[in-house]
């Protein structure tokens, strides 16, 4: 393939990635890149050109050996719901930007041993990022058929000019903003994307090669399985073998967790916690999927390939030497993919633990001081974008005249190595309180240096001189300093025998450094905050204690330099309303320098943060018990204010329903007070005329006998009055209270209407009105008799009570409509005015357009006739628009 | 030359016993149901003395006795509560008005016409 195609298809898919990016970058709200699928899939990372191109060659040369790389994630992903858990959580807590601030925070703002880990991680990673570069210039050159020739320079090799882009790609994206702990959306949906291209493709070459070129995979192990060697292939031979796997095992265990790369994806990229849930099932499918096609392809390599092609390169070689160069671009464009996103996440972490745990700590801060914020911004930024260009460029030329001769498998090995040295200060300063960062200092110190020097020398020396003399004969030519085996162990291969030496030394160093020694009382602090995190998150900025002077308006300025006028405003303001204090206080508390440290780190750092805070305030020196019975207290204390807040939280609940009863019986009190009043007046109208008229009689002896008989009458008529009126104020009270019971028995409708005509009836003939009933079929239902008996009676008496003076007519119909029985009493008198209808049912309501004789009703018949069918879940109502006369009806639910 | 005495009040019965005793007092009776009919005949008749229930269909008491306090040429005319509203704020309220005397039903007919004609005296 001609190469300036080549190079035009890569330039072209950069730009889509570039675009793709861009588009995550403006719908960062969007669901379709913040799900838990792009996180999981961003974890994807880890493939890097190493798993896709290296482990093909492993397996080709050392048979299953590929495969521990996989199985330490494999083993560690099940613990990342309880571990990954609270790392994220302490993170994000602390505004943490990188693996070396998580480090270097937990042993108290540790700046020495952030830079130490900075330094580490470069030193691992910028060779494992270089191997990356060597891939994409071998597989280049493969598919172009060109031969490399480095005496053409620099300028000249394609691969220069693609690591230039890959700068340029993840300064622009991976520096947008200053807080190193604002989410990359971009790059992580391209990470999430090409994970997702460079496993189909793969796929789709192992498809290719197994079902294909070959008659499916058991065709291939027949073939393979009669030639030489094919048993030193597929078994762990010894027991040497057994210990170089489990070491395997553990390096790659370790480097899930603490790769740069890895952190920056699982820790710093995390949204929300609860996507770790996708990714616990999801990434180890990843793996898997990733691995099923890899002993077949190497197998298939061995088989149609001869010695001279590397068995790395197999997934290409296949294609290409059986003319299928489109598929081999494929595979090209997916090892490529693989290639960018390392590279990518690789610098942009490493960039900002140079930045904010080398550069800044250590250079810089003189001149943030000085500095207004938008210059210390774009400072910032500039520190972030030169150390990506300086790491790129680094990596490119390390591979450039470095690392022509090693193969994708052992740089990377190296770097799991250097890595891992990270280990037991990380792993068990999460667990342990008593680890100190001068065990944390002197463990990493001496791993590396062993790492270095059973490792890293023995190859670089080999790589420069090409002699083997050092390797082979040791320092001194002393038998027990031999680099590839120490003290005489000799089995082991060399990452695993430098991996058993160093992570021994470095563990044994740091626990009895920290058993020995007494921390700082600021480490003791946050050793406490990460070992108990949930415990202590609840304490939020309390959690540190800090005894010292310190005035609110120094501790804004240094905030002003590096967030701005207005992001230091809106910080502060939230922090003051959060703990209720006075705007314009002018000492600061612990818990305010707490939370500016907080705000700088992820800007620069937690080590440059705590140095910058400290500059302005002066700190007084506490003991560490001190510090441990402060923090001891305020867990208790705030125990203590829970339980009070709780017990507040319902007395105020309480004092709420009170008020609320309370407020409920002082309504019904006044309703009571009206009802109580009206009933009064009402028993008291009667009995002045009963006591009045007897008063006269009795002491009027003249009174003629035709008045004194009319005023016996009178007194009479007041005594029925008045025991009626007892009668149905006692029943409206039964019914409105509810102690009354309703009979419901199925009865038919016709003959309860019936028997309230016939006791009406004689008041009605005496007046001369007629009544009459239309009648329908019978309908049967279950009421209340005597009770709809009381209602009609009350309703025909009133229809007789105002029907005209001659030719008075009641007219009763019924019937049934939507489920329900409705009946009528009509009369033809003067109707209801339009003022009554909205009381004419409120209990002593009379209407005032009765004034020409006095009614004999107590008041209380049609409210008492409006519980009685609210009781049968019925309706009464009083009929509007009427041209003659009034119209009562109910309605009764039927069925 | 008789004096004048206004019943209003819309239960029949009390009006039936107080019309009775006061014709007997040597009284010219004038009979109104509600407050609407006492104005009308307060302002044809002009009466010495207004008896007057308080809760009335149409205009009640209070409005009615406003009427004549607020007319000049009724003002003079005594206005004599006569109802079953008995609480202390409601008494108070009547006097407030300008009521000459706030009497409580139910009433004994002698204090009845005790307190009318210390009244009218």
């Amino acid at each position: 393939m001609n190469n300036y195609t080549l190079f035009l298809i890569i330039i072209i898919y950069l730009f889509g990635l570039f675009f793709i990016a861009f588009i995550a970058e403006r719908n960062i709200k969007s669901k379709w890149v913040n799900n838990s699928y792009v996180y999981a899939l961003s974890l994807g990372v880890y493939c890097s050109a190493w798993t896709y191109y290296g482990s093909v060659g492993i397996a080709a040369t050392s048979g299953i050996y590929f495969l521990p790389i996989y199985l330490g994630p494999l083993i560690a992903i099940p613990l990342w719901i309880v571990v990954m858990r609270k790392i994220i959580r302490i993170s994000k807590q602390h505004k943490i930007s990188s693996i070396a601030d998580f480090i270097s925070l937990r042993y108290g703002n540790s700046r020495f041993l952030g830079a130490l880990v900075t330094i580490v991680c470069v030193l691992g990673i910028v060779p494992y990022i270089s191997l990356q570069l060597k891939a994409v210039s071998e597989t280049f050159i493969i598919m172009t058929g060109r031969e490399h020739n480095t005496s053409l320079g620099i300028l000249s090799d394609s691969t220069f000019y693609i690591a230039v882009i890959l700068a340029i790609f993840s300064a622009f994206y991976g520096t947008q903003t200053t807080d190193a702990t604002i989410k990359r959306k971009g790059i992580v949906a391209t990470v999430a994307l090409e994970s997702v291209i460079k496993l189909v493709f793969f796929l789709i070459v192992g498809v290719y090669v197994t079902f294909f070129l070959f008659d499916g995979t058991e065709d291939i192990y027949n073939q393979i399985s009669v030639t030489d060697g094919f048993e030193k292939l597929v078994t762990i031979d010894s027991l040497e073998s057994g210990f170089n796997w489990s070491f395997t095992i553990a390096l790659s265990f370790f480097a899930i967790f603490l790769l740069p790369r890895q952190f920056q994806v699982t820790v710093l990229e995390n949204t929300r916690t609860k996507h770790l849930k996708k990714a616990v099932w999801l990434f180890p499918l990843y793996l898997l999927l990733f691995n099923v096609f890899v002993i077949f392809i190497a197998w298939a390599g061995k088989l149609q390939l001869d010695e001279s092609f590397n068995p790395e390169y197999y997934t290409l070689f296949l294609p290409l030497q059986n003319d299928n160069t489109l598929l081999a671009l494929l595979v090209f464009l997916g090892g490529f993919s693989a290639v960018i996103s390392m590279v990518v996440v690789s610098t942009l972490a490493l960039s900002t633990m140079v930045s904010n745990n080398l550069i800044i700590p250590y250079g810089y801060l003189d001149t943030f001081i000085k500095g207004q914020s938008a210059e210390n911004a774009t400072y910032i930024k500039t520190i972030r974008r030169v150390s990506i260009f300086i790491l790129i460029i680094a990596a490119y030329l390390f591979y450039y005249y470095f690392s022509i001769q090693l193969s994708l498998y052992s740089i990377g090995l190296i770097a799991f190595v250097v890595i891992s040295q990270l280990a037991p200060s990380f792993f068990i300063g999460l667990y342990w309180n008593r680890g100190s960062s001068k065990a944390a200092i002197i463990g990493i110190l001496i791993g590396f240096m062993i790492t270095v020097y059973t490792l890293i020398l023995p190859f670089t020396i080999e790589g420069l001189t090409g002699s083997r003399e050092f390797t082979e004969n040791g320092m001194f030519s002393l038998e027990i300093l031999k680099p590839h085996a120490l003290f005489g162990i000799d089995f082991l291969t060399p990452p695993a025998h430098a991996f058993f030496w160093s992570i021994m030394l470095n563990l044994l160093t740091y626990l009895i450094i920290s058993l020995t020694s007494k921390g700082h009382y600021r480490e003791r602090n946050y050793a406490e905050m990460f070992v108990d995190s949930s415990n202590f998150s609840s304490l939020q900025d309390n959690a540190l204690v800090w005894k010292g002077k310190a005035y609110v308006a120094d501790i804004k300025n240094v905030l002003i330099k590096f967030l701005g006028e207005e992001r230091t405003e809106r910080a502060l303001n939230l922090f003051f309303e959060k703990y209720k204090l006075s705007k314009s206080a002018h000492m600061a508390d612990a818990r305010l320098v707490n939370f500016s440290e907080k705000l700088l780190t992820g800007s620069i750092g937690s080590a440059s943060a705590k140095i910058l805070i400290s500059s302005v305030v002066k700190e007084e020196e506490i003991s560490l018990v001190e510090v441990l019975k402060i923090l001891e207290e305020s867990k208790e204390a705030k125990a203590v204010n829970r339980v009070l807040t709780e017990k507040s939280n319902e007395l105020t609940e309480l004092t709420g329903q009170l008020q609320e009863a309370n407020n409920e019986l002082i309504q019904k009190d006044k309703q009571k007070d009206e009802f109580l009043d009206t009933v009064a007046h009402e028993l008291k109208t009667p009995l002045t005329g009963i006591r009045a008229a007897t008063e006269l009689i009795l002491e009027d002896e003249e009174m003629p006998s035709e008045i004194k008989s009319q005023f016996l009458q009178n007194i009479l008529h007041d005594s029925d009055r008045l025991s009626r009126l007892i009668n149905n104020i006692l029943d409206f009270e039964k019914l409105s209270t509810g102690r009354d019971k309703l009979d419901f028995v199925e009865q038919n409708i016709l003959d309860t209407i019936l028997k309230a005509v016939n006791s009406t009836k004689h008041i009605a003939s005496k007046k001369g009105i007629t009544i009459d009933i239309e009648k329908e079929k019978n309908y049967r239902l279950k009421y209340d008799e005597d009770r709809i008996v009381q209602v009609l009676t009350n309703l025909i008496s009133n229809a007789i009570k105002f029907c005209g003076p001659t030719k008075g007519r009641v007219h009763i119909a019924y019937g049934v409509k939507d489920n329900f029985i409705e009946v009528y009493v009509r009369d033809n008198g003067k109707g209801i005015a339009e003022e009554d209808f909205d009381y004419i049912f409120d209990k002593f309501y009379q209407s005032e357009n009765q004034n020409i004789i006095k009614p004999l009703g107590s008041g209380l018949g049609l409210a008492i006739s409006k519980q009685i069918i609210e009781k049968h879940n019925g309706i009464i109502w009083a009929e509007k628009g009427n041209k003659i006369g009034a119209t009562f009806g109910f309605k009764l639910p039927f069925k | 030359m008789n004096r004048k005495i206004l019943i209003v009040d819309d239960e029949p019965n009390i009006v039936m016993t107080l019309e009775y005793t006061f014709k007997k007092n040597n009284f010219d009776v004038y009979i109104a149901r509600d407050g609407g009919e006492a104005i009308e005949i307060v302002k044809s008749v002009k009466p010495d003395v207004v008896l007057l229930d308080i809760m009335m269909p149409n205009v009640d008491g209070y409005q009615t006795l406003e009427f004549i306090k607020s007319n000049n040429e009724l003002r003079n005319i005594k206005v004599v509560f006569l109802t079953a509203k008995n609480k202390a704020s409601d008494i108070d309220k009547g006097l407030k008005l300008g009521a000459d005397k706030y009497l409580l039903k139910p009433f004994s007919i002698k204090k009845i016409v005790t307190e009318i004609n210390e009244l009218l005296n």
